[in-house]
């Protein structure tokens, strides 16, 4: 019942995370295409996170394996990288649940610090920047014109130089999700994008998504409850309860799908044998 | 008045120097929170190697003043290379491997690192204190009073000149790295979030080392200072300059540049100030009771940013 994807920008087979005696994650495999959003959904505890967490390299997965592809047909171990090689060289990018910006810094800072390792190697590793050779400081006004080209898109002109940390919480999310494209990523791993926004400021976040998938041909894998957002953007669903994948598919067949409906609603003590049977000839329907 | 114009120079001059190591402590404790003690001791290590330098290529005095600046220009840039060597490797060995590691165990090993190199120049070295005629003579005076008590005069010496525009120019160079280039964007980065910057990208290892070698720079500079100004060095210079500079960095709030500097500033004038009025044997309790008493009415220091609670 694996959804097939011709073009995959991820492949997950067969992971596993296991702390302890707990198994967070138990023999998962899915695959995100290349200019698909895909959304990674379930009750809470279900293993999404940690799904996320051995993907951008937090976690060494137990079991299993994590392979970015680009299109000229480059493969990319992940679960064997460095953190820092997984959006650098594998280009796969992500945010958190809780917002982590650069408090500090500001907007266009956030902003340039996402394209460090391009400055880096046009400042030859900050030595041609002191002296301020011609290479750095074009290297240096293109990083500000494509930061200026994701504030746009993400609404943020006014804001340049404001501290991120000033800003608010709907504005702050954006900011994120526009940081992590200025790595220019493949693929990029949004955790719960729009936790805490407003109706309007959702609607904002599900264009910019629509954006980053149409124009900027970046793949989207996101974590969300809001099911708006899922079911509004999402080209493809896979669904987690208790760390096994439950329901693999185009939002259409998830929205019917009985075993979602019962992982996420819960069904009476005397009707889960009837459902259980129901899901069984599913699945053999499925294998047939 | 003139008097104390004089001590407001030699006053200057001991501050840039506290000011210069006191950077090593505030950047590196800016990026991984940690007070790095063997940072003294680099300081101590470089002025040796900047006499080493000085008397294989036998400079004096005598030499002329084109070739004294070529040759200092060597001295000071050969110092800063293996001081920066030994800022890498000290952060490679002893403090990266205990980075996942409670607070206290790096701190503990730099205090280990601290008493290596102090011995490790002691054995090399020898216990004696080490000699340096002048190399930089001849000053301006300012202004002279003559009065019953005899002739006074301001005078600045060459070498405070030197080390003045040093740092200036030292503090200028250090202050647009961090504030303009991608180097310094992504040690502030470190500085926020670790964790976040190397899911942007950055070798956060290798900035980290970026930072000690940078402070290890700067101490560098002010070893080599240290000897051209006082012409006396031993391997113990390390620990009180260290100490001094760690409180100017602590004074003018720790994590903070030029509240590094401001604070090397203070610190060293206080010094002056005492030794020139009070006695020479109170000015470093003059100093430190100068810390208590800011530490106690701005916990921040003089430029730090007040830490905000998380709820």
């Amino acid at each position: 019942m694996a959804h097939v994807i011709d073009n995959p920008v991820l492949t997950v087979e067969h992971l596993s995370m296991r702390f302890g005696g707990l198994l967070a994650v138990d023999d998962l495999s899915f695959m995100a295409g290349r200019q698909d959003i895909t959304a990674l959904i379930g009750p809470n505890g279900a293993g999404k996170t940690t799904v996320f967490n051995c993907i951008t390299g937090f976690y060494k997965p137990t079991e299993g394996c994590i392979t970015a592809l680009h299109e000229n047909g480059e493969k990319f171990l992940l679960e064997r990288m460095d953190d820092f090689k997984i959006p650098k060289i594998a280009k796969v990018a992500r945010t958190f649940q809780n917002i982590r910006l650069f408090g500090g810094m500001t907007v266009l800072e956030n902003l340039m610090v996402g394209q460090h390792n391009p400055l880096m190697i046009a400042s030859n590793y900050t030595f041609g920047g002191i002296l301020g050779l011609g290479g750095y400081k074009r290297a240096e006004k293109e990083a500000i014109e494509f930061a200026k080209y994701w504030m746009a898109q993400a609404g943020l002109m006014h804001r340049a130089d404001d501290a991120a940390g000033d800003l608010p919480y709907g504005e702050q999310r954006k900011l994120e999700i526009a940081r992590a494209m200025c790595t220019k990523p493949k693929l990029l791993c949004l955790d719960e994008p729009a936790a805490g926004l407003n109706p309007r400021e959702s609607e904002e976040l599900n264009k910019l998504l629509l954006f980053i998938r149409n124009e900027a041909a970046t793949g989207v894998l996101l974590i969300e409850h809001d099911m708006n957002v899922v079911m509004g953007i999402s080209d493809h669903i896979v669904v987690l309860d208790y760390g096994k994948k439950i329901a693999d598919g185009t939002p259409e067949e998830i929205r019917n799908d009985p075993s979602v409906i019962a992982a996420y609603l819960g069904v009476p003590d005397e009707e889960v044998e009837e459902v259980e049977q129901e899901i069984d000839e599913i699945e053999e329907g499925a294998s047939s | 008045m003139e008097y104390f114009l004089q001590q407001l120079i030699n006053g200057i001059t001991l501050g840039s120097i506290y000011g210069l190591i006191a950077i090593g402590y505030t950047m590196v404790y800016g990026i991984i929170g940690m007070i790095n003690f063997a940072h003294g001791d680099i300081f101590m290590v470089s002025s040796f190697i900047a006499l080493i330098v000085i008397t294989a290529l036998g400079v004096t005095v005598s030499t002329g003043l084109g070739m004294t600046f070529l040759a200092l220009i060597l001295v000071l840039v050969s110092a800063m290379v293996i001081a920066s060597v030994f800022g890498w490797t000290t952060e490679r060995l002893a403090y990266r491997p205990l980075r996942g590691s409670f607070r206290l165990a790096p701190l503990i090993t730099a205090i280990g690192i601290s008493i290596v190199l102090q011995n490790y120049i002691q054995i090399t070295q020898g216990a004696r204190v080490k000699p340096l005629q002048p190399l930089i003579a001849d000053g301006y005076t300012l202004m002279t009073r003559v009065d019953a008590n005899g002739e006074f005069a301001v005078q600045i010496s060459n070498m405070q000149i030197l080390i003045i525009v040093v740092t200036i120019v030292l503090m200028t160079i250090f202050s647009l790295i961090i504030a303009k280039t991608s180097l310094g964007r992504a040690q502030r980065a470190c500085e926020q979030d670790r964790k976040m910057a190397s899911l942007l990208g950055i070798n956060v290892d290798r900035t980290i080392s970026t930072t000690f070698v940078m402070g290890a720079a700067l101490a560098a500079v002010a070893g080599l200072m240290f000897l051209l100004y006082y012409g006396v060095i031993d391997f113990f210079i390390g620990f009180i300059a260290g100490v001094k500079a760690f409180t100017a960095a602590v004074l003018g709030g720790i994590g903070s540049l030029p509240g590094a500097m401001l604070g090397g500033l203070v610190i060293g004038l206080i010094e002056t100030f005492w030794s020139a009025y009070f006695s020479v044997e109170y000015k470093d309790v003059a100093a430190f009771s100068m810390l208590a008493i800011v530490l106690i009415f701005l916990p921040q220091g003089l430029l730090g940013k007040p830490e905000v609670e998380k709820v």
